[in-house]
């Protein structure tokens, strides 16, 4: 039973590897396709900024004040001193001085 | 790719003479500029080890988990919807999740894709295997700069699955030894990190639209949809609006 419980997870764990690798070739294999038109080009230029936006969006404004000082302060520190080293630590200092007092 | 040496660029933000090169030297530069990220990659790889040993895995299983699928947030929501045994159907709902969730990736590859087109195909396919969040944007940085080594691609991403699986061992090992790592802000490294590195990317008025518009649909439609897909609709919407956004304004 055991061994039969071990495979079920290495095929698991499998299914997972395989379609990762997929997600992580197929924007590349897929584009090679695509024609590199003006219009692509921007699309893809501002494609880096708006996975950002995308993916913190909805995390900052769930995450409530901390969330949305930590990343102020963030953005803040980058913009000044141009680290992103500088900006983690701010933001990530911010975030455990806030959740210190209960916020 | 011939190991052909860029010429000594001292000053990082001004374009390499060069062409296209997958360096020694680049790979050099990718570890270095993922240094800061470390700290929180080991944190993270803890967590999912103890989190793992929780859910019942063994050694084997989790390290096999962090070295082959090597995506943490998506091995850290297949835990929360792990099973005991494994049918056909269940196996289907993983790999949904999992396509659900690495879906960004498929993003990341195709905004590389112009940059990485100068190199074979077999370098590529092999390379992308350590596509991560973090190699990504410190890539998307570097060639923002005018950066052309592919070395830090790859330098930075197999330099973090290195500290990602050997992070997964301790965590296994010690069990749940990480219990709070929201006190110290560790579930908001990644946006924090993001955020900052959106500064570099900002590109003058072209991206306002874009970047609007993406925030927004991804806005609603995590409030709406849920799960993890508000990425894509959001990333793909702001690429869209900046695709049909009138040329001109472009440097």
């Amino acid at each position: 039973m055991s061994e039969a419980a071990t495979l079920g997870v290495m095929v698991a764990i499998g299914v997972m590897a395989f379609v990762t690798y997929l997600c992580r070739i197929s924007g590349y294999a897929l584009m090679r396709y695509v024609p590199l038109t003006p219009r692509v080009r921007r699309g893809l230029n501002v494609l880096p900024g708006c996975i950002i936006i995308s993916a913190i969006a909805p995390i900052a404004l769930r995450g409530g004040t901390t969330a949305l000082a930590a990343l102020a302060i963030a953005i803040l520190v980058m913009i000044w001193r141009r680290s992103e080293l500088l900006a983690l630590v701010a933001g990530l200092l911010v975030v455990t001085g806030l959740r210190a007092f209960g916020l | 790719m011939s190991a052909m040496l860029p010429p000594e660029n001292t000053s990082a933000d001004h374009q390499p003479a060069t062409g296209p090169s997958f360096t020694l030297a680049g790979c050099r530069e990718g570890v270095r500029l993922m240094l800061p990220l470390v700290p929180g990659v080991i944190v993270f790889g803890v967590a999912f080890g103890a989190a793992a040993v929780a859910k019942g895995l063994g050694f084997t299983e989790t390290m096999m988990m962090s070295a082959l699928v090597y995506a943490g947030l998506s091995q850290m929501v297949a835990l929360e919807n792990w099973q005991a045994g494994w049918s056909i159907s269940s196996l289907a709902a993983l790999a949904l999740l999992t396509a659900a969730i690495n879906g960004r990736m498929v993003l990341q590859g195709a905004s590389l894709q112009p940059w990485l087109e100068p190199f074979p195909r077999a370098v590529n396919y092999g390379q992308l295997f350590f596509l991560t969040d973090a190699n990504w944007l410190i890539t998307e940085r570097y060639r923002a700069r005018g950066g052309h080594d592919l070395g830090v691609l790859v330098g930075a991403g197999i330099g973090f699955w290195v500290i990602w699986v050997l992070a997964t061992m301790p965590g296994h090992l010690a069990g749940a030894l990480v219990t709070e790592p929201r006190r110290f802000g560790l579930d908001l490294l990644m946006p924090i990190y993001f955020t900052a590195m959106m500064i570099p990317l900002w590109k003058g008025r072209v991206v306002v639209l874009p970047w609007l518009v993406a925030g927004a649909v991804a806005l609603v439609s995590s409030q709406m949809i849920g799960g993890y897909s508000y990425v894509i609709l959001g990333a793909l919407s702001g690429a869209l609006a900046g695709a049909l956004a009138p040329d001109g304004s472009e440097p």
